[in-house]
């Protein structure tokens, strides 16, 4: 324990002031559920309630006669289906694609420190600070003319160039918790440096390869800007592009599937977020502690 | 970063001999040989191609008069799309509501994250719910963030305005998002609660390496509690702040989903970011050349910021 006076030995008044202390935070700590919870909670309640209830003129915090209704509607309004495997293809793939390209590159640049490592990682610092239309115009003018506009291979191209970076950062904390003696033996019992990496480095590194992996899969599941740009019809269209359309046609007999929608748009990352989210913290702690 | 790890070409023995001109040794100007060319290429090339490559591109692209419906190539036009930027007043207008909105959002973003972090530092019960939910807003694609808050902003059906007037706070329903000067507030407020997740959790970062030692020592010595906060965790917070500060700044200042989704800018112009303004211009207009020159324009803001934040940072790193 601390050196600090206990309570019983401090003087009432502190330890008064103690306990109010305590209780603001507290109060605080309440505050700050509030503000993080009812949105949330108001975007559930809204995707169960019955068109009846939306409608009328006082809104209840909790759905009188929760339905799916709204559910169904969301399935039939616009081609929710087929986005949500849209996404589902373009942010598995992409995911797929760049980490299996940063676990060699991200390997090198921790083991052989080189210009062309710090260049890297320089380019991941910058590379989050321009804004996207200096990148999207022309992008968009080179996939044209690659005749991948409106491709769901075209979005995924550039979804591994836009995940890349990120990759390359988390796994190169992962990779340099790799004790280099393990590689060390593997050298001087003779295997070569891909041998090294996908027999000594590879396994020890598969938690946060797995990290990496659902990172990326939710960062591209989640975009929207070059989604919106490139993806023309609504058949190819991610589910981030086609939320937007339920928005369009404005009207208060739209809430309901819009919420039902919208939640579900978040089900797979909240999942993600849920099972990882001790780790995903510490490799961010870690990574934001080290840089 | 860390400067522990060895490197692989170090040769101990052999430190006083200058080494002589192989191929090889001169290959390693760069430090890496054919095998780590190797791993490496397949990242690199992508990021060069793909990303490195369109943002210079797109630089060029900012003085020409490339547009959507175009069939012979573009002209070089020089300055041409910058004088015309300085006198479009609604760029400035843009600008004018993304230094606003940028400076708020962070603003506030910094305030309330700090807020939480101490309060996660605490040992309070709870804090697993406030850790979990403060991390769901990162979770959420920012369009659904958009449309959840506009549900909550509705105007007849949203629980804002139904819990103002049960409070007796609001006579008749408020419209946040068409509201003049209620958008930008209420738009700032969404942008808050999005990127309060990163924010809090590297400030809990930076938290966790302030020396217990030296808090229970200044509490010993009778410091209060802002005391405390202002000789020990402030202090030691500092450069953590200042990086997720600039970044902070740095990505609010070109976000765009957000405020498409709640508001496309509206009313008037009154939430019309810089990259809604350069996207309704590229892509429905078709001034593809302008459009990137405000890009340029937008990262003259950034480079200034960038500048400021990396100069620190190495001055750390030099610690």
């Amino acid at each position: 324990m601390s050196a600090a006076p206990t309570p019983a030995k401090a003087p009432r008044a502190r330890r008064a002031r103690r306990a109010a202390g305590r209780a603001g935070q507290y109060v605080a700590l309440a505050c700050y559920l509030v503000f993080l919870a009812f949105p949330l909670v108001w975007l559930l309640s809204t995707s169960f309630k019955s068109p009846q209830e939306l409608a009328s003129i006082v809104p209840t915090w909790i759905p009188r006669e929760p339905s799916l209704e709204n559910y169904r509607l969301a399935f039939e309004a616009h081609p929710l289906a087929r986005s949500a495997l849209n996404s589902l293809l373009v942010a598995g793939s992409a995911a797929l694609i760049s980490v299996a390209v940063a676990v060699p590159a991200a390997y090198v640049m921790v083991r052989h420190r080189s210009p062309v490592s710090r260049a890297g990682t320089a380019w991941i610092l910058i590379s989050q600070m321009f804004p996207l239309v200096l990148i999207i115009i022309p992008l968009f003018l080179i996939l044209r003319n690659l005749q991948l506009i409106n491709s769901l291979p075209g979005l995924v191209l550039v979804y591994v160039v836009w995940n890349l970076p990120f990759s390359l950062w988390m796994l190169q904390g992962y990779v340099r918790a790799v004790p280099p003696t393990l590689e060390e033996a593997a050298a001087v019992d003779g295997a070569g440096r891909l041998r090294t990496l996908t027999g000594v480095v590879l396994p020890l590194l598969a938690p946060g390869l797995v990290a990496t992996l659902m990172f990326s899969f939710v960062t591209a599941w989640n975009e929207f800007f070059f989604a919106l740009v490139l993806l023309k019809s609504p058949e190819r269209q991610t589910m981030s592009v086609i939320l937007t359309h339920f928005v369009g046609a404005e009207g208060v007999a739209d809430l309901g599937p819009l919420a039902a929608a919208s939640f579900l748009a978040t089900l797979p990352s909240l999942l993600f977020f849920a099972l990882l989210q001790r780790r995903l913290v510490n490799g961010m702690l870690a990574g934001a502690v080290k840089g | 970063m860390s400067l522990t790890a060895p490197r692989a070409e170090a040769v101990p023995g052999d430190r006083g001999t200058p080494p002589p001109r192989t191929p090889a040794r001169r290959r390693q100007a760069l430090g890496l040989d054919h095998g780590a060319w190797f791993l490496l290429l397949p990242a690199l090339l992508p990021i060069l191609v793909l990303s490195v490559g369109p943002l210079l591109y797109g630089v060029a692209l900012a003085f020409t008069d490339e547009q959507a419906g175009r069939t012979e190539s573009a002209d070089f036009i020089g300055l041409l799309n910058f004088t015309d930027l300085r006198h479009d007043s609604l760029f400035w207008e843009s600008f004018r509501v993304g230094l606003v909105w940028a400076c708020s959002v962070t603003a506030l973003q910094f305030a309330l994250a700090l807020g939480l972090a101490l309060l996660l530092n605490q040992n309070l019960r709870f804090r697993w719910l406030a850790r979990t939910l403060a991390l769901v807003p990162w979770a959420m694609p920012e369009v659904v963030v958009g449309i959840m808050w506009r549900l909550v902003y509705h105007q007849d059906a949203g629980i804002l305005n139904r819990t103002l007037s049960q409070l007796g706070l609001i006579g008749e329903n408020v419209d946040w998002l068409t509201n003049l000067s209620l958008a930008l507030p209420a738009v700032v407020l969404v942008g808050v609660w999005a990127g309060m997740p990163q924010t809090t959790v590297v400030l809990l970062a930076g938290l966790q390496n302030v020396p217990h030692e030296l808090r229970e020592a200044a509490e010993v010595d009778g410091a209060g509690v802002w005391r405390r906060f202002t000789t020990v965790t402030w202090p030691a917070l500092r450069p953590v702040v200042l990086a997720i500060t600039a970044l902070n700044f740095i990505w609010n200042f070109n976000s765009f989903g957000l405020v498409y989704v709640l508001t496309q800018g509206g009313p008037g112009s009154e939430t019309r970011l810089p990259m809604l303004f350069a996207y309704e211009e590229a892509f429905k207009y078709g001034q593809f050349g302008y459009a990137a020159a405000m890009g340029l324009a937008m990262i003259a803001v950034v480079a200034v910021l960038l500048t400021v934040f990396l100069r620190n940072r190495l001055k750390e790193e030099e610690r």
